[in-house]
């Protein structure tokens, strides 16, 4: 399974694009998961050393936001995207450095608190942020290129589709690499990792930007996407539905973000057309069914079969 | 009534691209459209979250006056059928449903939002997509004032003359106040209102003096530190533009601690808590509706409409109707009289994008209160109805008296101009020139 | 300092009768979900719908008592019979049904259980109560204000405000403690808390002690839910706010500790109607700014010990 990582995410990008071509309104919805899956990624390789962020969405709408306050100046998409990356890096660093030194419930409130406080400011700098009106993106630039709209979500998606395969490649070299394997050891016994000389904070503090780096990306095509940023990308429930996307993807690997984060979209979408008023309680009962018997996630799901089509 | 996905959208959802009728959808601007076989209307409101209070009453009038006219015949002879999107999830979510509902169900009207972000966030699409959204229940100045949408149309009421048919009415009502306090929900609405209100009063009645401004968390449901601040600085009037579950809590709260016996309360959005307040309203506070559509209006231009309207929702629901419900009909009420229009334009003819928008600016449309204009802008004009909260027998809550109309033209910010501008041009014999008792008083 | 204390300091005396009350709603929620999490070492989110649908409920069979003709006490004495109610019938149901199935699980998949649960009892509840605001305060105007000598001024406090709440949570806290050192039950449940591993190996039948312990948990949810009920309008969402305000006392106060809970429970309500009074702007972030600031100091928290470091 994890030999056919490669061809099965080239697959499954192929298949958005089919997808995409099929029907306009999807493409926005499968630019919108792509982003989404960027930052639950980030979100899985915290898991794999056993650490829950409750708060997340605070580098999406950092990054959001740091695309809507500088798009009437850099006006280019290619030029907002790193820094918006850029940004919400170095604010994951900053807070890196702060969280990294707790573990479990603390990590993961000390997380949602942030965030939330985050969430405070956009509403309440109401003559900055405009509160809860939230701020309008104009159609960015893209390489210098005034395109018109369909055009310029077709490159956003494609933007998007390139840096998911990317940040995707990259993930599953880091948890090859020795930092990357050293995640699992603060999961289980992290004294241990001590003991061998690997500083469990560093090892970390490394997963957490980059894992906002990737929360940061995620928000800053979201921003560009939707092109209306509201603080409700900071609320503490959006950085529930990260790890919810996660774990319905699956922690066990780098397609699962992704794949949660589809299926968490398309899942909202036919929820609110049949029952509108209940999409939530849909969600939730999926949510609920996957973990209860399905823990591995979609992901895992794919793999048991895969193994069982290998053994038979 | 719950709607099932169409055959349309499984089939994308599977990724049969074959399908031509995925395509074709949003595209229909310039082209000659056939009749439909329905004319389908897409409606984002929330459904749920804190601003349902106003969302699921707006949605149960769109179902009950969706069956009343397609029991008289529908619009132009098609039958209306409505696809409703939830605005609480966020922009994404509510940007990627306006998308679905034009690309891949193919509506051919939209009703966007109660909320101020909503609408600022469908607005710029219905241009991209050229597609007539009608605003049915926002009230931000922001739409209009700072860009063109020649696609979008507000069918009610907003911001400025909401706030300032009150302060109007203040001015007039108790023209020796010196001291105010404001308590209002610390999002948009909250602040814009307040912007507006002070930039009226310094013009109308310099001097004021404003001894707190008081913006608690949204959604709170704790308003007791906030008065006991009130209680102790006693201002002479207290203004609140909050609503929902908050207002009701502030008002009972305040009511509890005998804050009305100290201060006057001015509440421009009283009128869909009512109900809910039941008898504890505490008579004598100026209170308004968002509009002119009272339930004990004393001369509506068509009374029986008016009652009609009323006990048909009664019956429905059980509950009576409030101002999202009263915007909801403006909105379908003024989509009939576009498509009369458009048709008649085009002599019998189905009108496509472009001229039912066409059809639209300067359009006149009655409701059982009054007739409300579509102005070059896209904003309607609606008339205000401001009073003082009375009890009486025929209804279990309390509802004006002693009201004044203000007609929408004499509070509407003039077209062209930003509402904060205009605010300061005011002068104070406007207070006696811009509205009209009505009724015995 | 003097001055401004000469100034202010009768304004300050109010915002404490203010932060009082607040803090003991804020302290009933937190406290069940310390102790939920302390035993069970799960982060219950759905906390905050069982403080919902035990207000809804509060409020639901206050009207239908006052319409059964019997007087506002009545309604005072609903409050508890709801909260009991509702955490007597969802606790072990929710704990019996689903939870229990998820015990030998990550951390992860347990806190996302109980936010599904979340997702599906928001729209459970709205589906029972409607979306209009629901409100019910009989007991409390039947038990009138109490005028506070202000300057030469009076404020009227509702006495439901001034005594019943900081009463009913000062009765929880010292019932807490009586129940938590001095039964038997208590006991096994502290030493739960403090080592699982150990407990059960001396015997201790954990399956028990957790259905228990949820139970009073999700008890104590709906009973300050209950209690705010005859000061607050009920409308959908109010349980998402609650929650996220518990969680900060739940990491100030360190793990299942119920002191811990009060005292932060205390700060949090203190913290906030000052900063109502004297800077507003920080009113909504006043419950994490406190949680960063004691995190940094004590990094388990105020009452947490530190976990022995395993091998």
């Amino acid at each position: 399974m994890r030999r056919a990582e490669p061809l099965l995410a080239l697959a499954a990008a192929a298949a958005m694009v089919v997808a995409a071509l099929a029907a306009p309104w999807l493409k926005f919805v499968l630019t919108i998961a792509l982003a989404k899956g960027m930052a639950a990624l980030g979100i899985m390789l915290l898991l794999r050393a056993g650490q829950v962020s409750f708060g997340h969405a605070l580098y999406v709408s950092f990054g959001a936001y740091t695309v809507a306050f500088l798009a009437p100046t850099l006006r280019d998409s290619l030029l907002l995207l790193p820094v918006a990356a850029a940004m919400a890096t170095a604010l994951g660093l900053v807070v890196g450095l702060f969280v990294s030194r707790y573990r479990q419930i603390f990590f993961g409130m000390l997380n949602l608190a942030l965030s939330m406080v985050f969430f405070s400011l956009l509403e309440k700098l109401y003559h900055i942020t405009h509160g809860t009106d939230g701020i309008r993106v104009a159609l960015p630039t893209m390489l210098g290129q005034a395109l018109e709209r369909t055009s310029f979500e077709w490159a956003i998606f494609g933007v998007a589709l390139a840096l998911a395969l990317l940040f995707g490649w990259f993930a599953r070299a880091y948890l090859d690499a020795p930092m990357g394997q050293a995640l699992a050891g603060i999961k289980t016994r992290e004294t241990r990792l001590e003991f061998m000389g690997v500083p469990a904070r560093h090892v970390l503090l490394s997963a957490y930007v980059l894992s906002a780096l990737m929360a940061g990306c995620g928000g800053a095509i979201i921003a560009m996407t939707t092109r209306h940023v509201t603080p409700l990308l900071a609320y503490w429930t959006a950085s529930g539905e990260l790890v919810f996307i996660a774990i319905l993807g699956g922690a066990g690997g780098v397609i699962g973000p992704f794949l949660g984060a589809v299926t968490y979209e398309l899942v909202r979408v036919y929820a609110a057309a049949i029952l509108a008023e209940a999409w939530q309680a849909i969600l939730g009962t999926v949510l609920l069914l996957v973990i209860l018997f399905a823990p591995g996630g979609l992901w895992g799901m794919l793999a048991a079969l895969f193994r069982r089509r290998r053994a038979a | 009534m719950a709607e099932f996905p169409s055959l349309t959208r499984r089939a994308a959802l599977l990724g049969a691209a074959a399908s031509g009728s995925l395509l074709m959808a949003g595209s229909g601007a310039e082209a000659q459209p056939q009749r439909p076989s329905e004319l389908k209307i897409g409606i984002t409101t929330f459904l749920s979250g804190p601003a349902s209070v106003f969302g699921v009453p707006g949605r149960q009038a769109a179902d009950m006056l969706i069956e009343e006219i397609n029991r008289e015949g529908g619009i132009g002879g098609v039958p209306l059928r409505a696809f409703y999107v939830d605005e609480a999830p966020g922009t994404d979510h509510l940007v990627g449903e306006y998308r679905r509902l034009v690309q891949s169900e193919g509506v051919h009207v939209m009703f966007a939002s109660i909320s101020s972000g909503s609408c600022l966030a469908c607005t710029p699409l219905s241009d991209e997509l050229r597609k007539t959204t009608v605003l049915w229940d926002c009230g931000t100045q922001r739409i209009f004032e700072e860009a063109r949408h020649p696609f979008a149309f507000r069918t009610q009421g907003y911001g400025t003359p909401e706030i300032l048919a009150p302060l109007l009415y203040l001015l007039q009502h108790r023209p020796d106040f010196r001291t105010l306090a404001v308590i209002n929900q610390d999002y948009a609405w909250g602040r814009d209102s307040w912007e507006l209100w002070k930039t009226a009063m310094d013009a109308l009645k310099p001097g004021v003096r404003v001894v707190a401004e008081l913006f608690p968390r949204f959604n709170s449901t704790d308003f007791s530190t906030e008065i006991t601040r009130m209680l102790a600085l006693r201002p002479d009037v207290i203004l609140s533009t909050s609503w929902g579950g908050e207002l009701v809590t502030l008002i009972r709260q305040a009511s509890e601690r005998r804050l009305f016996e100290r201060s006057l309360f001015v509440l421009p959005v009283a009128e869909a808590s009512l109900p809910q307040l039941g008898r504890t309203m505490p008579a004598g506070q100026i209170i308004g509706a968002r509009g002119d559509h009272w339930i004990n209006h004393p001369e509506p231009r068509d009374p029986q409409a008016l009652r009609r309207f009323v006990e048909g929702y009664r019956q429905r629901t059980n509950e009576w109707p409030i101002y999202p419900c009263h915007h909801m009909a403006q909105a379908m009420w003024a989509l009939r009289a576009a498509y009369k229009r458009a048709i008649e334009a085009k002599g019998g003819g189905w009108p496509n994008d472009q001229e039912l928008a066409q059809a639209f600016r300067g359009l006149e449309f009655p409701t059982p209160t009054a007739t409300i204009t579509i102005r070059e802008d896209g904003q309607g004009l609606e008339d205000q109805i401001v009073g003082l909260s009375s009890h009486g027998d025929r209804f279990p809550y309390a509802v004006p008296e002693k009201m004044i109309l203000y007609p929408a033209a004499n509070v509407s910010t003039p077209v062209g101009q930003k509402s904060t501008d205009w605010l300061r041009t005011l002068k104070p014999e406007m207070v006696q020139q811009a509205g009209r008792p009505l009724g015995a008083g | 300092m003097v001055a401004w204390f000469e100034q202010n300091g009768l304004l300050l005396g109010l915002a404490l009768l203010d932060g009082l009350a607040y803090a003991a709603l804020v302290f009933l929620v937190a406290v069940g979900l310390n102790l939920v999490f302390g035993v069970l070492r799960i982060l219950n989110v759905a906390h905050g719908s069982l403080y919902a649908i035990g207000a809804y409920t509060a409020a639901s069979l206050g009207i239908a008592l006052a319409a059964g003709g019997l007087g506002p006490w009545a309604s005072l004495v609903a409050l508890v019979v709801a909260a009991a109610v509702v955490g007597a019938v969802l606790g072990p149901l929710i704990e019996g049904l689903i939870l229990r199935r998820i015990y030998g699980q990550e951390e992860v998949l347990q806190l996302l259980v109980t936010f599904a649960l979340f997702m599906i009892l928001e729209d459970v509840q709205k589906l029972v109560w409607g979306v209009q605001p629901v409100h019910h305060d009989a007991g409390l105007r039947w038990l009138g204000t109490v005028d506070v000598p202000f300057g030469g001024d009076v404020i009227p406090f509702t006495a439901y405000q001034l005594y019943v709440l900081p009463g009913v949570a000062l009765l929880t806290l010292a019932g807490l403690a009586w129940f938590l050192r001095r039964t038997l039950t208590g006991r096994v449940i502290v030493a739960v808390t403090t080592d699982r591993e150990a407990a059960t190996a001396m015997g201790i039948d954990a399956r028990r002690v957790f259905l228990l312990t949820f139970t009073f948990g999700a008890a104590l949810a709906a009973l300050g839910g209950a209690l705010s009920s005859p000061t607050a309008a009920l409308v959908p969402g109010i349980g998402a706010q609650t929650i996220v305000l518990s969680f900060a006392v739940v990491a100030i106060a360190g793990l299942g500790q119920i002191e811990g809970a009060a005292l932060s429970a205390l700060m949090i309500g203190l913290g906030r109607s000052i900063a109502v009074y004297f800077a507003p702007e920080f009113e909504v972030v006043m419950p994490y700014l406190i949680m960063v600031a004691v995190l940094l100091v004590r990094p388990q928290g105020l009452f947490g010990t530190t976990e022995t470091r395993r091998v």
